[in-house]
């Protein structure tokens, strides 16, 4: 079954050095003729389809696009031009903190998060305990998010974005800022849900994670998809490429 | 016979009110189609709305104590200067005031906490799928709960100055949700177009104060020359205005007119709002 159909996406994005965001600088820009609109194209006609129970890795070097072209499965971004479309329901890791606020504490932010998902408060009650003890964050429950060091943030955002089996589960490099010991429990995690059928996307610059967790793989470069095919392969090819 | 302006709006609002229920008959499968997504959103939407009332009331007993306090302290003020300097001559005018005060405070609370919502989340906007009208829909709830505190300053009003209650009272109920149904229209317009022009904000701002000497809150509509009248009809504020003192001052359920005319204002800032915010919400995270 496809759970992830991503057809010709094109993303692109203005880049005016001076953006008009205000009706006084517009009209007397329109009044100019000065309306300039620079376009950069992050993503370039990419396609690609998941299907239930891939684990796909996403590579590629500094701004090729992978956050964006993950932030457009999400649902987060409109492509510019084309479609992606998702079969069943997502949790997304996206960045650090995703759906965090910064000034209330692990407590408030465990329950905030969860409505953000969908969850109610009620189920958020009954499985806290079990995300705040795999987060290790006990001692820290009544602590203000922003004094947390950044691997305690992702270790939270992954707790609670797994502690359902999502169908789609999303995560942009958040794995690679915990410590050893919270990489082997969330790579743990990950091949639990796997075993339940959760399809999982990802983008690592850690190219042993992604060989060692991802069934395919993806190169993105400049936009571009370069290459799609097993994990090996493609990381194979893009540590080739990308040292040439 | 010769036709008031009111005659004509509520001619205009049944026209509106008639293409509103064409609308939504023929869109009632996309309707049905949201419906699953603002179901699973409910929980963010009571959570944000809970939250905002607890930062504001909970947190600090003055805040319970403002939504009180602020009415009654402009309610003496404008008493003691308007009521004496003009000689308005209006019955209960301490109530007369409060009354459209409330109404006022609701509709511009609603639109301004909302002007800035979306662009307040950005942070979470950029990160996670929210369906973005949650936002505005936010701050209308959260300004609806502070209208009905500051009610306990029209209650002390009224045991104060032992004015009569009608059973019309009761009537309150349906100006706000006429008001409301305003407010959010005028808050999905203001906080789309916000994202894209900043400086909305600056000159809502402005317009807002322009907009309470434009709603007959401290005179009575009355007091202007006709002329001047005809054009302060035209603001949609006039009529929650004078439905909320008609149930409230003179217990008499508004005509027939003044509801077809609320419920047409309403109606045409709601669909404006959201044909507006639907064609521009997926642009917004690029202007943040
Ligand atoms: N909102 C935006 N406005 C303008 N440009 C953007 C926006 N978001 C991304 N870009 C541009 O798109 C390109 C791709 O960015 P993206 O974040 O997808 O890269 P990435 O592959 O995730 O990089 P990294 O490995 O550093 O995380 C970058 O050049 C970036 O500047
Ligand atoms: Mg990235």
């Amino acid at each position: 079954m496809n759970m992830i159909e991503v057809e010709n996406v094109t993303m692109r994005f203005n880049m005016s050095r001076e953006k008009v965001d205000s009706l006084k600088e517009y009209f007397i820009r329109f009044m100019k003729r000065q309306l300039y609109f620079e376009e950069f194209t992050a993503l370039e006609n990419i396609s690609l389809t998941v299907k239930q129970g891939d684990i796909i890795g996403i590579v590629g070097l500094n701004g090729s696009g992978k956050s964006t072209l993950l932030k457009i499965i999400s649902g987060i971004l409109k492509p510019t031009s084309g479609s992606a479309r998702i079969h069943g329901s997502i949790s997304p890791l996206i960045e650090l903190g995703s759906g965090f606020d910064f000034d209330l504490t692990a407590r408030e932010n465990v329950y905030l998060n969860g409505a953000v998902l969908g969850y109610s408060k009620a189920f958020m009650s009954e499985n806290y305990a079990e995300i705040i003890e795999f987060a290790e964050l006990s001692e820290f429950q009544d602590v203000a998010i922003k004094n947390f060091s950044s691997g305690m943030i992702a270790r939270l955002g992954f707790s609670i974005a797994t502690i359902t089996k999502p169908d789609i589960l999303i995560v942009d490099e958040i794995l690679s800022v915990g410590d050893f010991r919270f990489k082997e429990k969330s790579e743990k995690r990950i091949h639990d849900l796997m075993a339940g059928g959760t399809t999982v996307v990802m983008v690592s610059h850690d190219i042993g994670q992604i060989e060692k967790l991802c069934n395919r793989a993806i190169w993105l470069n400049h936009g571009k998809l370069m290459l799609e095919g097993d994990a090996k392969t493609v990381c194979a090819a893009y540590q080739a490429g990308a040292t040439q | 016979m010769e036709l008031t302006i009111e005659d004509i709006l509520a001619a205009i609002s049944v026209v509106i009110i008639a293409a509103t229920i064409i609308l939504v008959v023929v869109n009632i499968p996309r309707l049905k189609a949201l419906w699953p997504g603002f179901k699973k959103y409910r929980h963010l939407l009571a959570t944000l709305v809970s939250r905002d009332i607890k930062v504001k009331y909970r947190r600090s007993v003055l805040g319970l104590l403002w939504s009180v306090l602020q009415p009654l302290f402009f309610m003496l003020i404008i008493t003691l200067v308007f009521a004496n300097v003009f000689k308005l001559g209006i019955r209960d005018y301490p109530v007369f005031y409060i009354t459209g005060f409330v109404v006022f405070s609701f509709v511009s609370e609603s639109t301004t906490l909302s002007l800035n919502s979306i662009l307040g989340n950005a942070s979470l906007i950029k990160k996670v799928y929210i369906p973005k009208y949650i936002f505005p829909l936010q701050k209308c709830l959260f300004a609806l709960v502070n209208m009905v505190f500051s009610l306990i300053a029209v209650a002390i009003v009224y045991i104060i100055l032992q004015v009569q209650v009608y059973p019309t009272v009761f009537l309150l109920v349906v100006v706000m949700a006429y008001a409301a149904v305003f407010s959010f229209g005028l808050s999905l317009i203001l906080s789309a177009a916000v994202m894209f022009f900043r400086d909305v904000a600056h000159l809502y701002g402005i317009w807002v104060t322009a907009w309470m000497y434009l709603t007959p809150i401290l005179y009575p509509l009355s007091i202007l020359p006709e002329p001047v009248q005809n054009i302060v009809k035209l603001n949609p504020l006039v009529y929650y205005v004078e439905y909320a003192r008609s149930v409230m001052i003179d217990g008499v359920i508004p005509d027939l007119n003044t509801n077809l005319i609320c419920i047409g204002f309403a109606l045409l800032t709601l669909i404006i709002g959201l044909v507006f915010f639907k064609r521009t919400q997926d642009r917004f995270i690029l202007h943040m």
